[in-house]
C-alpha cells in the first residue's frame, strides 16, 4: 500500500502554516510554534498536536496546497501509538463496522444511491427527487472513512479497497452502471479525497448529494414551492475533504427559497457537532460544541438546522429540538419544497 | 377432591376454581428446564380473608398449597411438587394505597409490576419504583420474595431491602403483619421492630402467602442518562464497578458479556444509568462516573461507548427488551438463567466459568451481572436459552445449568432462586445448625407441611 500523498518540502516553504494557526481547537503562540510542531509531526517525531487533535478535519481544507495535512497528522498518530480513544472503544467498533461478508448480487439501476452503513436511512430515498433509484447500504460497503477519528489510517488502507470491490463486483459492474450517488459526505470525500490521497483506485464515478439533488431541482423547477425559511447549517466534518460541495449547496438552497443565514460557526468556521470528541472521552468540550452551536444557531434566528450527515443529526438533533429548531436532513428539506 | 372443590368454590366462586386438564397443564411448568408436575387443581383468591380460608381448608385436607404470582420464576418454584393446588395471586391485584411523602406503595400480593408502573406513571409521575428485567405481569410480591433486583437497585439494594412490610397468610390460616403496619397505620419501614418479614423473604412460598405489601418508591427525575462503559479484561471488573458505585450517583449497574452479536464478543460492558431534576445536574453526575474511572481512560484500557441519543434510547428502556430478545434465540420457547448472588470480587472468575461451561455444553448464552448496593454484592447471570421441543438442547441447557450452579457455589456464590438441584446444592453447603434452624421453623409454622412442599427439604 502506498504512502500519503505527501510533500515536506511544501511545508517548509510554508509561511502560514494555515493547517494549524487555523485550528478552532489548538492554540498556537505565533507562526513559529505552529511550524515547529508541523515540522516535528513531518518528520515522524512527538507533537502536542497528535495529542490535542479533535480530528476534525478541517486542516485538509486550510491547506492552500493540498498536502494532505490531516491524512498525515492521522498516520502519525498511529505510527506512535497515540490512539485518541481508549483501545477498547476502538477495537469494537472495528468489529461492529467490519465487513460481515452478507452482500450478495444485486442488480440495480441508475441513479444507484449508496447509504453506506446507516440502513435506518434508507426511506429517505423516496419520492420525485429520487424516482426510480436502487439503494444499496450495509456495512459490506461502509466506506471506512471514519477510522479518520481513531488514528486508523490502516484500517482505511485495508477496507476501502474491499469496499470499493464489493460495490462494483455485487452491483454496479453486472448491471452496467459507472455511476454512484453518496447520500453522506463521507462516502463522497472516500473516494474522491482519501482514495487518491492514500493511492486507492476508484473505478466508478462518485457523484455527492449535492450535485445530484442540484440538477434534479432543474429538472423538477416546475414542482418548486419556495419555503421561505431561515436554515442553519451543520456542517459536517467529512465536508472539509470536499469543499467545493459547499457552494452547491448554497445553490440547492437559493433554488428552494432557504436562506443560508450566516452563523459564526459555518463554513470555514464550521464547528464540530461534539459526536466524536465524547468518543476520545472529552464530553466537557463536547458540551461547550454543543451549546455553542445551539447558541449560535438561535442567536441567527434559524427554524430549521439543516444536516447532511446523519451522525451529526443523530448527536445534535434532540438539542436542537429541544431549543425550538426543527432538525431536518437536506434531502427532506428539498422533499419539503417539493411538496412532497 | 369433588369435595374440596365445591368448597373452594364457596370461598372464591365458581369461576376461579378449575380442575380441567387444560388449566392443570397450563400451571404444571414455567418456562424453565424443570420438568412439568401437575397439579390437582388451580384456585385464584380475591382477598385476603379468601386466602386464609383456603389455607384452612387444605389444612383439614392436608392438600398442598403452591403460592404463585407471575409464573415466572424460570427455576421452577411454582410447580405443584406433589400435587395439590396452585394459589393464584393475580386476582388480588389492587394498589391500595401511595404515600408520595414517605415514598411507599401498599398493594396486593398478585399486582403485577407493569400495573403498579402503570399506575404511578398516570397518578404519581414524580415516582417510581425499582422494576425487574422481567416481563411486566411479574409481581412485585414474588419478585421481594425472591430477593429480586432491578432498576434501582444500586440506589436502594435488593428488592426485599426495600420491603417496608407485609400482610402474610400463614401455613395455619392466621394473618400476620411484618414491619410498622403492625403497630401503625402507616407502612414506612421495617423498624425497629424485630424483624419478621425475613421468614417469608427467599422460602420459595414455603412458610406463607404474602396478600399485601409495602414497598418503597423514588424519585422519578425528570431527566435521565446512560453511559456504557467496556473494557476488554474482565480482571478489571470489580475495580471498575468498585469505582463507579463509589460515586453514589448511580440507579443502575448492569454489565453484560454476549457472545452475540459477534462484534461483542469478549468485551465486557456496564450499562449504568443515573438521573437528575436538571441538566446541570446530570453532567454534574456524568462527569463524577466517568472522573471515577479516569485512571482507566487514560491508560485507555476502558473508556465510555460514543452514543448519540436516539442510540440510547434502546438501552434506557425498563424493562430491557434485551432479555427477551435473547430468550427466544434458539426458537421453541425455552429459556432459563442461573443468577448467582456473589461478591463482586468473583467477577472475572464467574465470567470464565461461563464461557467454558457453555461452550463445552455448547448452549446460547448471554452473560451479565446487576450490581447491587454500592458494589456491595451482584447478582451474576447466566443465560440459557434453549428449543423446549429438542430435548437434546434441552438437556445441554439443564447440565449446563447444573454445572453453573455448582461452579457458582465453588467460588462463594449462591445461586438466586433456586431450582430443585440448586437447592441440594446449597443445603450441602450450608452450615447444618442453619439447615436445622429452617426446618424448626417451618416445622413451627406449617406443622401439616402443605407450603409448598418439596422445595428446601433434603432429598
Amino acid at each position: 500500500m502506498e504512502e500519503i500523498k505527501f510533500d515536506p518540502e511544501i511545508c517548509n516553504q510554508c509561511e502560514t502554516v494555515d493547517c494549524l494557526m487555523k485550528c478552532q481547537y489548538i492554540d498556537f503562540a505565533d507562526v513559529a510554534e505552529a511550524k515547529t510542531e508541523k515540522l516535528k509531526i513531518n518528520a515522524g517525531e512527538h507533537s502536542r498536536v497528535l495529542d490535542e487533535c479533535l480530528t476534525c478535519y478541517a486542516c485538509q481544507e486550510y491547506c492552500p496546497y493540498d498536502n494532505n495535512p490531516f491524512y498525515l497528522l492521522v498516520e502519525r498518530q498511529e505510527q506512535l501509538g497515540l490512539l485518541p480513544a481508549p483501545t477498547p472503544i476502538v477495537t469494537e467498533q472495528l468489529k461492529m463496522m467490519g465487513p460481515k461478508g452478507r452482500i450478495q448480487n444485486e442488480a440495480v439501476s441508475p441513479p444507484v444511491v449508496n447509504m453506506c452503513a446507516f440502513p435506518m436511512l434508507t426511506g429517505c430515498v423516496r419520492g420525485k427527487l429520487f424516482e426510480g433509484a436502487s439503494v444499496i447500504v450495509g456495512t459490506d460497503i461502509f466506506c471506512n472513512i471514519m477510522w479518520l477519528h481513531f488514528a486508523k489510517n490502516s484500517t482505511i488502507k485495508e477496507r476501502v479497497p474491499q469496499m470499493i470491490d464489493n460495490i462494483m463486483n455485487y452491483y454496479l459492474k453486472d448491471s452496467g452502471v459507472e455511476e454512484m450517488i453518496c447520500f453522506h459526505d463521507e462516502c463522497y470525500g472516500t473516494y474522491t479525497s482519501v482514495a487518491p490521497a492514500y493511492g486507492i483506485e476508484v473505478p466508478f464515478k462518485p457523484v455527492h448529494l449535492f450535485d445530484y439533488i442540484n440538477h434534479r431541482l432543474d429538472e423538477l423547477a416546475d414542482l418548486i414551492t419556495p419555503l421561505n425559511v431561515k436554515i442553519a447549517y451543520q456542517r459536517p466534518c467529512s465536508n472539509r475533504l470536499i469543499p467545493q460541495t459547499d457552494l452547491v449547496l448554497d445553490e440547492i438552497l437559493k433554488k428552494i427559497g432557504a436562506e443560508r443565514v450566516p452563523r459564526t460557526y459555518d463554513r470555514e468556521t464550521a464547528l464540530c457537532c461534539g459526536g466524536v470528541p465524547r468518543a476520545h472521552q472529552r464530553d466537557n468540550l463536547a458540551d461547550e460544541l454543543v451549546e455553542k452551536n445551539i447558541n449560535d444557531m438561535l442567536d441567527v434566528g434559524a427554524t430549521y438546522c439543516i444536516f447532511n450527515c446523519p451522525f451529526c443529526m443523530a448527536t445534535l438533533g434532540q438539542e436542537v429540538a429541544e431549543n425550538g429548531i426543527m432538525p431536518i436532513l437536506i434531502s427532506d428539506l428539498v422533499q419539503m419544497a417539493l411538496g412532497e | 377432591m369433588k369435595e374440596l372443590i365445591d368448597r373452594l368454590k364457596k370461598i372464591v366462586g365458581e369461576r376461579f376454581v378449575s380442575a380441567e386438564s387444560e388449566e392443570r397443564y397450563l400451571y404444571s411448568m414455567d418456562m424453565g428446564t424443570m420438568p412439568p408436575s401437575v397439579p390437582d387443581l388451580v384456585v385464584m383468591p380475591g382477598s385476603t380473608e379468601e386466602v386464609s380460608k383456603i389455607i384452612r381448608l387444605a389444612n383439614e385436607y392436608k392438600v398442598p398449597v403452591v403460592p404463585m404470582g407471575g409464573g415466572l420464576v424460570l427455576s421452577g418454584l411454582t410447580r405443584a411438587l406433589k400435587g395439590g393446588m396452585i394459589l393464584d395471586m393475580k386476582r388480588m391485584n389492587r394498589i391500595t394505597e401511595v404515600n408520595p411523602k414517605s415514598r411507599y406503595a401498599v398493594v396486593e400480593g398478585g399486582t403485577s409490576e407493569g400495573m403498579l408502573q402503570a399506575y404511578l406513571k398516570k397518578h404519581h409521575p414524580e415516582l417510581k419504583h425499582s422494576l425487574p428485567d422481567a416481563p411486566p405481569i411479574a409481581t412485585l410480591a414474588g419478585n421481594v420474595c425472591i430477593h429480586g433486583s432491578g432498576h434501582l437497585s444500586v440506589l436502594g439494594g435488593y428488592h426485599s431491602d426495600m420491603l417496608n412490610g407485609m400482610e402474610v397468610v400463614l401455613p395455619t390460616g392466621e394473618v400476620v403483619r411484618t414491619g410498622s403496619c403492625s403497630v401503625s397505620s402507616d407502612w414506612f419501614g421495617k423498624a425497629p421492630l424485630p424483624d419478621l418479614s425475613g421468614l417469608f423473604m427467599g422460602w420459595a412460598g414455603t412458610t406463607g402467602v404474602v396478600t399485601r405489601l409495602g414497598i418503597k418508591l423514588y424519585p422519578n427525575y425528570r431527566y435521565s442518562d446512560l453511559l456504557i462503559f467496556v473494557c476488554e479484561d474482565a480482571e478489571d471488573m470489580p475495580d471498575v464497578i468498585s469505582r463507579l458505585t463509589s460515586t453514589q450517583v448511580a440507579e443502575d449497574m448492569t454489565p453484560w458479556m454476549t457472545p452475540i452479536p459477534e462484534w461483542a464478543k469478549g468485551f465486557m460492558h456496564i450499562n449504568i444509568a443515573y438521573g437528575a431534576h436538571s441538566k446541570e445536574e446530570l453532567t454534574f453526575k456524568r462527569n463524577l462516573l466517568q472522573m471515577s474511572v479516569k485512571e482507566y481512560k487514560d491508560k485507555k484500557i476502558g473508556g465510555f461507548l460514543p452514543m448519540p441519543p436516539p442510540q440510547k434510547a434502546r438501552y434506557m428502556q425498563i424493562p430491557t427488551p434485551d432479555l427477551v430478545r435473547f430468550a427466544d434465540v434458539r426458537k421453541g420457547g425455552g429459556f432459563e438463567y442461573v443468577g448467582a448472588i456473589m461478591a463482586i470480587e468473583h467477577f472475572a472468575e464467574a465470567y470464565r466459568a461461563g464461557v467454558e461451561i457453555a461452550e463445552r455444553n455448547d448452549v446460547s448464552y448471554s452473560m451479565g451481572a446487576r450490581v447491587v448496593g454500592a458494589g456491595h454484592s451482584m447478582m451474576f447471570f447466566y443465560a440459557y436459552a434453549f428449543n423446549r421441543a429438542d430435548k437434546e438442547d434441552m438437556a445441554r441447557a439443564q447440565r449446563a445449568l447444573e454445572e453453573t450452579n455448582a461452579a457458582a457455589l465453588e467460588m462463594g456464590g449462591i445461586p438466586w432462586k433456586a431450582e430443585l438441584p440448586a437447592q441440594q446444592q446449597i443445603i450441602e453447603k450450608m452450615a447444618p445448625d442453619t439447615f436445622a434452624l429452617m426446618n424448626r421453623i417451618r416445622e413451627t409454622l406449617d406443622p401439616n407441611h402443605i407450603m409448598n412442599p418439596g422445595n428446601w427439604e433434603r432429598t
